[in-house]
């Protein structure tokens, strides 16, 4: 059973001793009638789906490691992890903030729709994969992959990208200020507009972290994917 | 006199040459809808042992006959219930226009069955028509919204599709129109190409997590489905009852697509009898028989193909192109304003004919089924479809339990492999039953 904490809009789970089913069904069904907007979560020891799902304007801290899917298709929450997260943190996440202090593993915002992720540390493979429209800010450095069929939205990479960032995008863009080992197919460095660099003071305002905006390169589509024929040089 | 005697070549017949003339002058392969044209073994090939001396017949118009069906009662607490054995296989707004899916989900609710959401996610239409919704989480995740999550009936992870397992989607840009481009985040007409892995799992070790996370969020109350395209099936159905799944949908090679390359459509996966055998068996090898319940579609047309299924071992099946044709997919003509207008000529502006078009990918279905033209769609009233729709699902229930009483069943799931024989030797391998006229099971000792 959960804790009582002497903030009367608080509540705290130890998963050392509460299920992550009576976590996750307070957060979805019962925290609103008993008017709790905040959850501490302890002990995590890589548990899978802390947190996903939510639908409601909560503030949860969980204070450990995590599994995969941490906060998954979050909507309104605002998340954060005090260690590293496993697969797909935030996946699929339509609004909110989900923030990752440590590491974070693969596919970290997959196919995610809105909210902003905060990852302070590294992110590895498939970072925003298919993302769809939320915001990525990536302290450290990401994965090959990332980006990959990216539709919409923005990511920020504060340290190095692996080999085929931004493959196959869309309309999404990546900021990044370290080194670029490959582009994907069809992606592009484009030169940095005024409205770039508003976008990424803001997102790095956003996410608590203080870098020169003109020390970062823009990656876009070059679009040459997005109707087929016959001399683009596409192996599907 | 007779002419010069025209010897066509059986390695390069006239069918070969076209196709390899017309990938000269493009450059591309061919795409386009709709199903495997090639002949396969198939429920054709099985027939039924009925009631004689040896077995007791139920009296065919009075007797009852149980149709009844339950799906996802081994962790849901919300199991599917539903009046028959016969579903709506999944197919995307997009692909089909919104007052398809409309026309799709007053049917399926009238006669007691389920619908099932595609690629580019839930509309409000089908939403509201539909008593009973699965929602597919596919890799693209198109749309895919937990809010959508959370108003569905079950949910069904997509590992791969019967037309083209391992292959991803299209959807080209003259069906990519506003609304299709909004739902699915894209650019209003690109060539949209959908993921064939999901972006955040890649593997059975994985799904495992994936299908925990489904249950978390709609806390364990919804059936989580688990669709894979027949290929490895044994080993398939296998990995996905380990992984947990309350529901396997084997989609068969003869399954249709709204648009797949050719080459995949006719040379990519196998045979629904086949997928049916082996998925069954992989329920019996681990004794999850009526724990996990099996959905078979690919190819599914009538209440003959639904009673082999079951008799095979399905608990359900899945109609995708037979519902299609049932809305009117290749007639000659459209009903609009009580008329039967003729769609010939835009048959014909295709370079097609009714009863061979299989141009779903080009968004210019004559009869405004497979189109997301503002004008073409109007040629299908939600009301007239959903009527055509119901009679065909009622027709094929009717002779599924005509079949079954005269097996001596009173309940269609009591159908058996035993009450089978097959009238090829193919056939009979394929679905592990014996050759007509002999106890001879190709493989088997006799």
């Amino acid at each position: 059973m959960a804790n009582l904490n002497p903030v009367p809009n608080s509540r705290e789970f130890d998963l050392a001793r509460d299920s992550l089913r009576d976590l996750n069904f307070f957060m979805h069904r019962q925290a609103a009638a008993d008017g709790v907007s905040q959850i501490q979560v302890k002990n995590p020891d890589g548990a899978h789906s802390i947190a996903c799902g939510l639908n409601a304007d909560l503030q949860v801290e969980i204070h450990g490691h995590v599994g995969y899917y941490v906060a998954g298709m979050n909507k309104h929450a605002s998340v954060t992890v005090h260690g590293n997260a496993g697969p797909g943190a935030a996946e699929n996440m339509m609004s909110g903030r989900v923030h990752v202090k440590g590491f974070a593993s693969t596919a970290a915002g997959a196919s995610a729709h809105g909210g902003l992720l905060i990852i302070d540390g590294d992110a590895s493979l498939r970072c925003g994969i298919s993302l769809k429209g939320a915001d990525i800010v990536v302290g450290g450095s990401v994965g090959s992959f990332s980006a990959f069929m990216a539709q919409a939205g923005r990511i920020v990479i504060c340290g190095d990208a692996e080999d085929a960032l931004g493959d196959s995008l869309y309309e999404a863009v990546i900021y990044v200020r370290g080194k670029v080992r490959s582009l994907g197919a069809d992606a592009r460095f484009e030169p940095m507009t005024d409205t770039d660099r508003a976008t990424v003071k803001n997102l790095l305002g956003e996410a608590g972290l203080v870098h020169d905006p003109a020390e970062f390169k823009r990656v876009a589509s070059a679009k040459s994917l997005y109707h087929w024929h016959a001399d683009a040089d596409q192996e599907y | 006199m007779t002419g010069p005697q025209l010897e066509e070549s059986a390695g390069f017949d006239r069918s070969t040459i076209e196709y390899i003339q017309r990938a000269a002058a493009s450059g591309l392969y061919e795409i386009r809808g709709l199903g495997a044209k090639r002949r396969v073994p198939n429920f054709d090939d099985l027939l039924f042992l009925a009631a004689s001396l040896s077995r007791y017949p139920l009296e065919g118009y009075r007797e009852r006959c149980v149709t009844k069906t339950l799906l996802g009662t081994r962790f849901a607490t919300r199991p599917i219930e539903l009046a028959i054995p016969i579903t709506i296989a999944g197919m995307s707004f997009g692909a089909l226009s919104a007052r398809v899916k409309d026309a799709l989900g007053r049917a399926a609710t009238d006669v007691g069955t389920s619908t099932t959401t595609g690629d580019g996610g839930m509309t409000a239409e089908e939403r509201n028509s539909s008593k009973t919704l699965i929602y597919q989480c596919l890799p693209s995740r198109y749309g895919f919204d937990p809010d959508d999550v959370r108003r569905a009936d079950a949910i069904e992870i997509v590992i791969g599709q019967g037309a083209k397992p391992g292959g991803g989607g299209m959807l080209l840009g003259q069906k990519v129109n506003p609304r299709v481009a909004r739902m699915r985040t894209l650019p209003e007409g690109v060539d949209q190409r959908s993921a064939s892995r999901h972006p955040d799992w890649t593997g059975p070790d994985d799904l495992v997590i994936k299908i925990k996370e489904l249950r978390e969020i709609t806390d364990w109350e919804k059936p989580i489905y688990v669709k894979v395209g027949a290929t490895r099936v044994f080993n398939d159905v296998k990995l996905a009852v380990h992984a947990g799944a309350d529901v396997i949908v084997v989609d068969g090679m003869q399954g249709g697509t709204a648009a797949t390359q050719t080459v995949f459509i006719e040379h990519v996966g196998i045979p629904t009898l086949a997928a049916l055998r082996q998925a069954v068996d992989a329920l019996d090898d681990l004794n999850m028989r009526g724990t996990v319940q099996l959905v078979i579609s690919g190819g599914i047309r009538s209440g003959a193909d639904v009673a082999k299924a079951l008799a095979m071992g399905a608990d359900a099946v899945a109609i995708g192109q037979g519902v299609l044709v049932a809305l009117g997919c290749n007639s000659e003509s459209y009903v609009a304003g009580g008329q039967h207008l003729s769609a010939l000529e835009d048959y014909t502006r295709l370079g097609t004919a009714p009863g061979f078009c299989h141009h779903c990918h080009t968004g210019k279905c004559p009869v405004g089924v497979t189109t997301q033209d503002a004008a073409l769609e109007l040629r299908l009233d939600p009301a007239v479809g959903a009527k055509r729709l119901k009679n065909y699902l009622k027709t094929v229930n009717m002779e599924l339990t005509t079949i079954a009483r005269a097996c001596g069943k009173q309940d269609v799931h009591h159908l058996e492999k035993e009450d089978l024989v097959a009238l090829t030797v193919e056939a009979a391998a394929m679905a592990g039953v014996p050759l007509a006229g002999t106890s001879w099971i190709p493989g088997r000792a006799v």
